[in-house]
């Protein structure tokens, strides 16, 4: 045995670190354990809050809060009808325009053009369009999108506001494709080749293994996307609050300002000078929150199925 | 018979060009916004808009650089929360993937992922905004730390569930404690696909702005304050896009051109790592 | 007994409730090579982790019974000890991917955190590789990454790294079955040399390499310990029916 100057050395300082290292051991596995645990309570914590907060709200209103149509601080009257409608109208309008985008982005780099520079470059494209502040998208909307609209609206002989339901929803159309784009391209590339094969050596052509083959394959699958692009659509505020006109009355049409759930909170939380009030757009928060964790975790579970199949 | 071939053909064929035209049609926004922005804002940059502070209404000028700070100032403080508290629960989670607690915390990441940020914004207020009295830096990035949690979480899970075990057995073997195995081996060896993550995840918060409306509120001066208000580049675009005057609107133009750079920069750093080490996200 | 320095008394290791290593007893001597063979399953990699305590590693494992290391029970030392004094090979190369060659050889020291001066690193690395017979092949490139060598060589560096620690007992864990010929017989060339320094456990389910390598030879089976002889003894006239079955490949 080769021996360094001290041949018991490394023996001895073998022993003593090992007894010191294993209370590090232990300590070290806490921390882990604690901040796993911590993620726990984060949540609680987001959870217990929004309800405590919003108790004074929902003792006084009730149920009849969300079917009130009236939004009036100044009266102490809270309905959130109106909101209701503003972020489902948004959300629905939105999906309708992002799902053939997300569709055919799919169904390009998933199955016709899944290599090389072209398609590279799309991908990095969709990539971006996540990537972009919301912020941003709200202050171009602003000045660019809100004109195109306005003339829009003269054209079709309607209150020329600009601002509105549909100029919200055509920003958070643009936003929310990635969504459903990324996850799609991953679904429809993880379709078993010989699935596909078995189909071409029948003699289908290309649409037909896509309609036959690839979109029952990964039905579910894109329909989680569309899920998780909807969650996202739900709970978005900034791009939203600057183009949705912020009026708290049930619009009349899809031309009409109104507002959602967000951007209710986003332009009033500051403002809420009694309790009602603020314990009112909290409650709008805690609606928010369940609606979109549910949906959310949903689409979630669907993706899971699917992967582990 | 060959009709019919033919017509199946053609039918694939115009399909194939619907799908194509859709699929490139979304590059249209984009390059439309990204010129818009470069087009309003790149010749607002120069070196007084990046050191002054807003000019009051009326006057032409005025700078950024109480939000280039207030987002810097606020950007890392949220890191230096979140990224340990992220790597930790994400060690946790790949190590210990079949415990309660990890089916529990792993569910709460999902949640995490999915809350809106307006409502992460609305529960730091009560956290640390109502308690200490007034709007804070402290309390702007305790929100972006939520936010970035998920993200880092994952990454850090994902990137050390791909390491072999015999990895970890062969430090083990050598009788290095379990706290060196994880800080100096399988940390180390799963670097670039965390460190993707958290450029990823920072890239995410810079833009924030709905989790800072009650939380750091936004202020005109230069402060590194974390216990007072404090502006941020996304705040800042907020006020000054969504108010009357052409002299406020150029300076958000300024500093939307400035936070794309970033976000691009960040997002590109992003893309080079996990090119490099060929990990996937 | 002074020769002995390892020795199992009524060793048994389980999965949860999946009773995989069954009452062995078994005395192993210094300098010796023993190696340990059996159709997979049988519980034979089990047993080699339970000597240096790997095996609680894994969730839901636990054992009952003695593993005696120089007399003294290893289940009544630090595990983080144990593992430390005892070396381990296994099954697929697995150098660290983030060190040098050089730091892979003293990786024992350098994760542990224990201080040894550059010129004390130096021996060890040169030691430590000529013992492995990799020394001539990568000393001009001691700095590259380790993961770099073909797979012999990053067996080899494995085997050095063990090494380094200035073990007694070196454990190997099916040390060729990912390897190559060519790598293979390198690292059985190397089996004989370590002989004189240190006591080696290989793991094997080759019989050619354990009638090749080996004094000894034990033979697990379902989790027992069915038969443990001289290696020639055991290849030309095994005393059980099941020792002559596996043997004679009546069953894998």
């Amino acid at each position: 045995m080769f021996c360094i100057r001290n041949p018991k050395f490394v023996e001895n300082k073998r022993l003593k670190l090992s007894n010191s290292q294993l209370k590090w051991e232990i300590l070290f596995k806490r921390i882990l354990i604690a901040m796993s645990i911590l993620l726990v309570l984060i949540i609680l914590g987001v959870l217990a809050t929004l309800i405590i907060e919003s108790m004074p709200s929902i003792k006084a209103l009730g149920f009849g809060y969300l079917w009130g149509k009236v939004w009036d601080p100044v009266q102490n009257i809270y309905g959130a009808y109106p909101f209701l409608i503003g972020t489902l109208l948004t959300s629905f309008i939105a999906l309708i325009i992002s799902v053939p985008f997300s569709y055919a982005i799919a169904i390009y780099l998933g199955e016709y053009n899944p290599k090389g520079w072209l398609s590279d470059l799309l991908k990095n494209t969709v990539e971006l369009i996540a990537a972009v502040p919301s912020i941003i998208y709200g202050f171009w909307g602003l000045f660019v999108l809100v004109p195109m609209v306005r003339e829009l609206e003269m054209k079709f002989h309607v209150l020329p506001y600009g601002i509105g339901i549909l100029t919200a929803s055509l920003i958070l159309a643009i936003m929310i494709i990635p969504y459903g784009a990324s996850l799609g391209i991953s679904l429809i590339r993880m379709v078993p080749s010989p699935l596909k094969e078995g189909a071409y050596a029948l003699g289908a052509t290309r649409f037909e293994v896509i309609r036959s083959v690839i979109m029952p394959y990964t039905r579910s699958g894109l329909f989680a996307g569309v899920l998780l692009s909807l969650g996202r659509a739900l709970g978005e505020t900034m791009a939203v609050t600057m183009l949705i006109g912020n009026t708290s009355t049930i619009p009349s049409s899809i031309f009409a300002p109104g507002n959602t759930m967000a951007s209710v909170i986003a332009n009033e939380f500051t403002e809420a000078d009694h309790t009602e009030y603020l314990s009112a757009l909290i409650e709008l928060g805690l609606v928010l929150f369940f609606v979109t964790v549910v949906i959310n975790l949903i689409g979630k579970r669907i993706i899971t199925r699917f992967t582990n199949n | 018979m060959e009709a019919r071939i033919g017509m199946r053909n053609i039918k694939s064929n115009i399909f194939k060009g619907i799908i194509v035209f859709f699929a490139f049609l979304i590059t249209v926004p984009l390059v439309i916004i990204l010129l818009y922005i470069i087009k309003q804002g790149a010749g607002q940059v120069n070196w007084k808009f990046l050191t002054g502070t807003p000019a009051p209404v009326g006057e032409a000028g005025g700078g950024i650089a109480n939000a280039l700070v207030g987002s810097f100032v606020m950007v890392m403080t949220a890191s230096v929360v979140a990224i340990p508290v992220g790597m930790a629960a994400g060690v946790y989670l790949s190590e210990n993937p079949r415990t309660k607690l990890a089916y529990y915390s792993s569910l709460c990441v999902d949640i995490l992922q999915g809350v809106p940020s307006i409502v992460v914004g609305i529960v730091v207020y009560f956290w640390l905004v109502k308690p200490l009295g007034t709007f804070s830096a402290l309390s702007g990035s305790i929100a972006l730390a939520i936010m970035m949690l998920p993200i880092v979480i994952r990454s850090t899970e994902q990137t050390l569930k791909l390491l072999p075990d015999s990895l970890k057995e062969a430090a083990l073997s050598l009788g290095v404690p379990y706290h060196r195995v994880i800080l100096k081996v399988t940390i180390p060896c799963g670097f670039a696909g965390i460190l993707s993550g958290i450029t990823l995840s920072i890239a995410r918060v810079i833009g924030e702005t709905a989790p800072l409306l009650f939380t750091a509120f936004g202020s005109p001066f230069v402060s590194a304050a974390l216990g007072k208000p404090m502006e941020s580049l996304p705040h800042l675009i907020f006020t000054y896009a969504t108010s009357p005057y052409d002299d406020w609107h150029n300076l958000a133009w300024g500093a939307s051109f400035i936070l794309l750079m970033f976000v691009l920069t960040l997002n590109i750093i992003t893309k080079v790592i996990t090119r490099k080490w060929k990990i996937q996200l | 007994m002074e020769n002995t320095i390892v020795k199992a008394e009524n060793y048994n290791s389980y999965f949860g409730d999946n009773h995989v290593v069954k009452d062995v007893n078994i005395s192993i001597n210094k300098h010796e090579v023993i190696a340990v063979m059996g159709p997979s399953g049988c519980g034979k990699t089990t047993f080699l982790r339970g000597i240096n305590r790997m095996h609680e590693l894994i969730p839901g494992a636990t054992s009952t019974g003695k593993i005696l290391l120089d007399g003294e029970n290893v289940y009544d030392m630090n595990a983080i000890y144990v593992r430390a004094k005892i070396g381990m090979v296994f099954q697929r190369p697995n150098p660290f991917p983030n060190l040098s060659i050089y730091e892979n050889v003293v990786a024992g020291y350098l994760l542990n955190g224990i201080k040894v001066s550059k010129a004390d690193k130096d021996v060890i690395v040169e030691k430590s590789l000529t013992s492995a017979a990799l020394w001539k092949e990568v000393k001009d490139s001691l700095h590259k990454k380790g993961t770099f060598l073909s797979g012999g060589q990053q067996q080899r560096l494995c085997i050095a790294r063990a090494i380094a620690m200035q073990p007694e007992l070196i454990l190997f864990d099916e040390p060729t079955s990912a390897l190559d010929p060519i790598s293979t017989s390198s690292v059985e060339a190397l089996f004989h040399e370590l002989k004189a320094n240190y006591t080696l456990i290989i793991v094997t389910h080759n019989m050619q390499q354990a009638a090749r390598v080996s004094d000894r030879t034990a033979f697990f089976y379902m989790g027992e310990l069915v038969e443990f002889d001289d290696t020639k003894q055991m290849f030309t006239n095994p005393t059980d029916q099941r020792t002559q079955n596996y043997i004679t490949g009546r069953f894998s």
